[in-house]
């Protein structure tokens, strides 16, 4: 079983280093010159050459690539060329706030997902599980920022329940529930509707398995069946379904940030693209990255610990 | 879906009816986006005197956009390009995912090797997020976004079309085609192909739509389709200072996406013999 983990970690560190080389060659495609982007108007020809020396830029492509690399691991992301500030002080004062976004999204969407799929599986074909699964195709299907405007309009306009902008205050619990009920409600909605789906169709085919029937046959109840026989089961699949569609609020979350105006990672990234702040488009390219190898890891841990036939005799 | 890949579409009487509504709304749509400049009232440009974000009158059914321009008209435009690039990328994308998927079936060895090992590491590359990249690296011009969205979507196209040709190649009366001495093109263009076409087909529509959302994130998020010229995701960037009178202008192309991606998907659904709703 360790030996499983150990290889699912070589194989993560793979991916990543391959999603490195596909970000750099992304961000490298177009040959401009980072040291006449970063002098702007105080570009003389000595102050570009001793730059580019600086930077490395006179060096071959494979050459920075890997001194690229070794700053990523060091902590070195470079600089920003729009604020001229050390890139790995505007991540630092942005991950925060990102991270507490997903958490608590996170912590609601995963427990309502588990119990709308599970529920619609144990009563599959009721009207319960086709109201269910016509609702998550059509929260599937309409894209993330219709949900956040009309929850804007709705609950921040209208109603004016919440603010419209999401500023990160935790200071006091109103505070929390004010500034995240509607970024969270927003990107949960996506998430639980991907992850109630996939929950159910890996709990029905084991509900369909003839040991849940010998187990229903003798007699047990309902729920015990469920809980005991077929749930453990189902850890797997459904741990693999969760880490997927947490990974889907990547997506969200670059949404959500936009339209909250929050101060997150995801909205750094996008202003990033629109000054073509390559260094810190490049890092955060490359956080996203590590952040979704992450989630898929910790699901493949999860269905490897849980399957039986892994767990030394 | 490689289980149910072999088994003929079953018509359920029950689950048809959306299905038929479904495909009816994405002709509509095919049909506002051909269409546009013979139904549109106004040219997508010209101004009406109502006002700025207007609600709706009789001038301007779905009211005016922040310069005033009549918002029907750009919607039936904006539809244009959110179903024409769409389409094309899904296209794209299909098409070169399901070559390559059936070539590495039915080739199998290095060729499979290879692709598969590629679609698996480039298919766990965050979609929205690989485009920003790309955007920030080569701008956004019509073509890098259909390029890039088609990209996005072949690995997944393959990967289906490579299962599913696989399952076909394991049959009997491909190795009865083998004997009789028929090539690979035949067997492919005639014992392969019919026999997948329709799970392909299915496999098309969805990514047409992930193309739909993945194009309209992207012009909402002001990186995709650039003024003057807006697709359905850059009419609800443009208007967003509208949200705080919910004027039409916000709502209107945003609801009009979703009624495209969801007829899609209930198309899906209902003709083409997907079970989504029932197992």
């Amino acid at each position: 079983m360790l030996q499983l983990i150990a290889r699912r970690l070589g194989h993560t560190a793979l991916t990543l280093l391959a999603m490195s080389l596909a970000v750099f060659i992304g961000t490298n495609l177009l040959p401009g010159d980072v040291a006449d982007a970063l002098l702007g108007q105080a570009a003389t020809p000595e102050a570009t050459a001793a730059l580019r020396t600086a930077l490395h830029l006179n060096e071959s492509a494979p050459l920075r690539y890997l001194h690229w690399l070794a700053g990523l691991m060091t902590g070195d992301f470079g600089q920003s060329l729009a604020s001229h500030i050390s890139v790995a002080q505007l991540i630092g004062s942005r991950l925060g706030n990102s991270l507490l976004l997903a958490g608590l999204t996170a912590a609601l969407s995963i427990p309502v997902s588990l119990a709308l799929g599970i529920t619609a599986a144990v009563w599959r074909g009721t009207l319960f599980d086709r109201i269910t699964a016509i609702g998550t195709i059509a929260a599937v299907s309409v894209p993330d920022f219709l949900v956040a405007t009309v929850a804007v309009i709705l609950f921040a306009v209208e109603l004016q329940w919440f603010p419209a902008l999401s500023t990160p205050r935790i200071a006091s619990i109103p505070e929390l529930f004010s500034s995240f009920t509607l970024p969270v409600l927003t990107l949960s909605l996506a998430v639980v509707a991907q992850m109630s789906r996939m929950t159910r169709a890996a709990l029905v085919g084991i509900l369909d398995s003839s040991y849940v029937e010998m187990a229903r046959l003798k007699g047990l109840r309902p729920g015990r069946i469920v809980l005991r026989h077929a749930l453990p089961n189902a850890a797997g699949p459904i741990a693999n379904a969760a880490a997927l569609s947490l990974s889907s609020l990547l997506g969200g979350v670059i949404i959500v940030e936009v339209v909250f105006n929050y101060p997150g990672l995801a909205k750094l990234m996008v202003d990033a693209v629109s000054t073509r702040d390559m260094p810190l488009i490049q890092a955060c390219a490359m956080l996203f990255c590590l952040g979704y190898m992450v989630l898929v890891l910790l699901a493949d841990i999860c269905s490897i610990a849980t399957n039986p036939r892994l767990r030394p005799a | 879906m490689s289980d149910t890949a072999l088994r003929p579409a079953r018509f359920r009487y029950g689950a048809v009816l959306p299905g038929w509504i479904g495909l009816a709304v994405v002709v509509f749509w095919l049909a506002v986006a051909l269409l546009a400049p013979i139904i549109a009232p106004h040219p997508a440009g010209a101004i009406l005197r109502v006002g700025t974000l207007a609600p709706a009158s009789a001038a301007a059914p779905f009211g005016t956009d922040f310069l005033g321009r009549d918002m029907l008209s750009r919607v039936i435009y904006g539809a244009r390009y959110t179903v024409g690039l769409s389409l094309l990328a899904a296209i794209c994308a299909s098409a070169i995912g399901s070559v390559l998927g059936i070539l590495a079936a039915v080739r199998g060895g290095w060729t499979d090797g290879v692709l598969s090992r590629t679609s698996d590491a480039l298919i766990s590359l965050p979609h929205l997020m690989f485009a920003l990249v790309i955007v920030a690296a080569l701008g956004s011009s019509l073509p890098v976004l259909v390029g890039l969205v088609a990209f996005s979507y072949i690995p997944g196209a393959f990967r289906i079309a490579r299962s599913l040709a696989a399952n076909v190649n394991a049959m009997d009366f491909i190795q009865v085609a083998r004997a009789r001495g028929e090539g690979t093109p035949y067997i492919v263009l005639h014992e392969i192909l019919p026999n997948i076409l329709l799970p392909v087909l299915t496999d098309f529509g969805l990514r047409f739509v992930f193309s739909v959302l993945l194009l309209s994130g992207l012009s909402f998020l002001g990186l995709g389709v650039q003024p003057p010229n807006a697709d359905l995701g850059a009419l609800v960037r443009e208007n967003i200072e509208g949200i705080y009178d919910a004027a039409p202008a916000v709502i209107v192309p945003a609801i009009a996406i979703a009624t495209l991606t969801i007829a899609v998907n209930l198309a899906i659904d209902g003709l083409l013999g997907r079970s989504r709703l029932t197992d």
